[in-house]
């Protein structure tokens, strides 16, 4: 069958032999190796990008199981002790018909964390097959994950706030359990895993395409 | 670009305000208690949790600042019609490389949950931190809206001393 009129080809700047920035988008000449414009490295492909991506991939994905499973806050009242998991505190929220916030919290540090590893693990996976994925749809999810991955930090703070500020020595006191320590690394692993990507990767496949 | 500058120079402002001042207050069966900022940042100094404050103190109050900084001296030479200061380039790369990290509006987003969680057990009350941070947030989308990143890099480019 005749495809008689194509969509235009995509021009790449590696194919149009040049570099580009990816901090400030200059393009340059291969020659160059730092930007003239911005003063970043210069490289057309960041041939060691993947295994960064995968190396705080998977320290997020490791630094996420303590945080699931050990105690976010301790609750000390008249000297008895409650400790409260991430998801079980979303889940009091919830008993307790605060709904919108639970669900804040839910989709912020159970949600958001798992379907970004599951996203950048298929965006790595991804570049290195040729399948060509007609549209703009992975460079639209290397965005939405590159934004969204700050907003789990929100129950760390949470934390921070209220055992800060609930302290009345024997009659109630919060204290911050370990997952924080544990949740905050994972949150900050997986937002360095997707900075490592490098996005001209997805590039790639609509260059060999064409050809 | 002026624009930028002045929305920036508010939000550095608002930021020094928000530290000093109460963040939040409550009162339960006769206690009471506020707490800052720093006191926030504080929370996991006990123990080993140590590393966690200096994150938490980069995060909502070192880096957002920084980043300010950063961008006033970078556009403030230029919204007055000079050239970019020298290293401006390296102070917008900076501003753009710490802009993922500097996380106030998750923080006052914290902030609004933590009211709710304890608003059962106590009476709170905001302080004016909370409020300088709740109009820095404004302000700072507002300044993000307006700045166009690929027209600054273009004009430190045209505007730099050859």
């Amino acid at each position: 069958m005749e495809d008689a009129r194509g969509t235009p080809a995509i021009l790449t700047a590696r194919r149009a032999g040049l570099v580009g920035c990816t901090r400030c988008g200059r393009v340059h000449s291969p020659r160059e190796s730092t930007c003239r414009r911005c003063g970043s490295a210069l490289t057309s492909r960041d041939g060691a990008s993947l295994q960064r991506v995968w190396a705080w991939l998977m320290a997020g994905m490791i630094a996420y199981v303590p945080a699931m499973t050990f105690p976010m806050l301790m609750t000390t009242t008249l000297g008895q002790q409650q400790e409260n998991t991430i998801v079980g505190g979303a889940i009091h929220l919830f008993d307790e018909g605060s709904y919108f916030v639970a669900l804040i919290v839910f989709v912020a540090s159970v949600l958001i964390p798992i379907s970004k590893f599951i996203a950048i693990g298929y965006l790595a996976l991804s570049v290195r097959s040729s399948v060509v994925i007609r549209g703009h749809g992975r460079q639209r999810l290397y965005h939405v994950v590159e934004f969204i991955g700050r907003w789990s930090m929100i129950d760390v703070f949470v934390v921070a706030i209220l055992s800060s500020l609930v302290r009345f020595g024997f009659t109630a006191t919060i204290t911050p359990g370990i997952a924080a320590l544990s949740f905050a690394l994972s949150v900050a692993f997986t937002m360095l895993s997707a900075q490592s990507f490098d996005p001209r990767m997805i590039w790639d496949a609509y260059e060999d395409d064409d050809t | 670009m002026t624009q930028i500058v002045m929305l920036a120079a508010t939000a550095a402002i608002l930021m020094v305000a928000a530290v000093f001042f109460p963040f939040l207050e409550i009162h339960a069966s006769g206690l009471s208690r506020w707490s800052s900022l720093l006191g926030v940042v504080a929370a996991f100094s006990e123990g080993w949790m140590l590393p966690l404050t200096f994150g938490l103190g980069a995060m909502i109050l070192v880096l957002p600042l920084a980043r300010l900084a950063a961008l006033i001296y970078t556009l403030a030479p230029m919204a007055l019609g000079h050239r970019p200061a020298p290293h401006a380039a390296l102070a917008f790369r900076w501003a753009e490389a710490m802009r993922p990290w500097a996380m106030v509006e998750i923080f006052i987003l914290g902030a609004a949950i933590s009211l709710v969680k304890i608003s059962a057990l106590a009476d709170v009350a905001l302080g004016p931190a909370f409020w300088a941070l709740a109009v820095l947030v404004v302000v700072t989308v507002l300044k993000d809206t307006l700045m166009c990143r690929m027209t600054v890099w273009k004009t430190l480019e045209e505007r730099r001393p050859s």
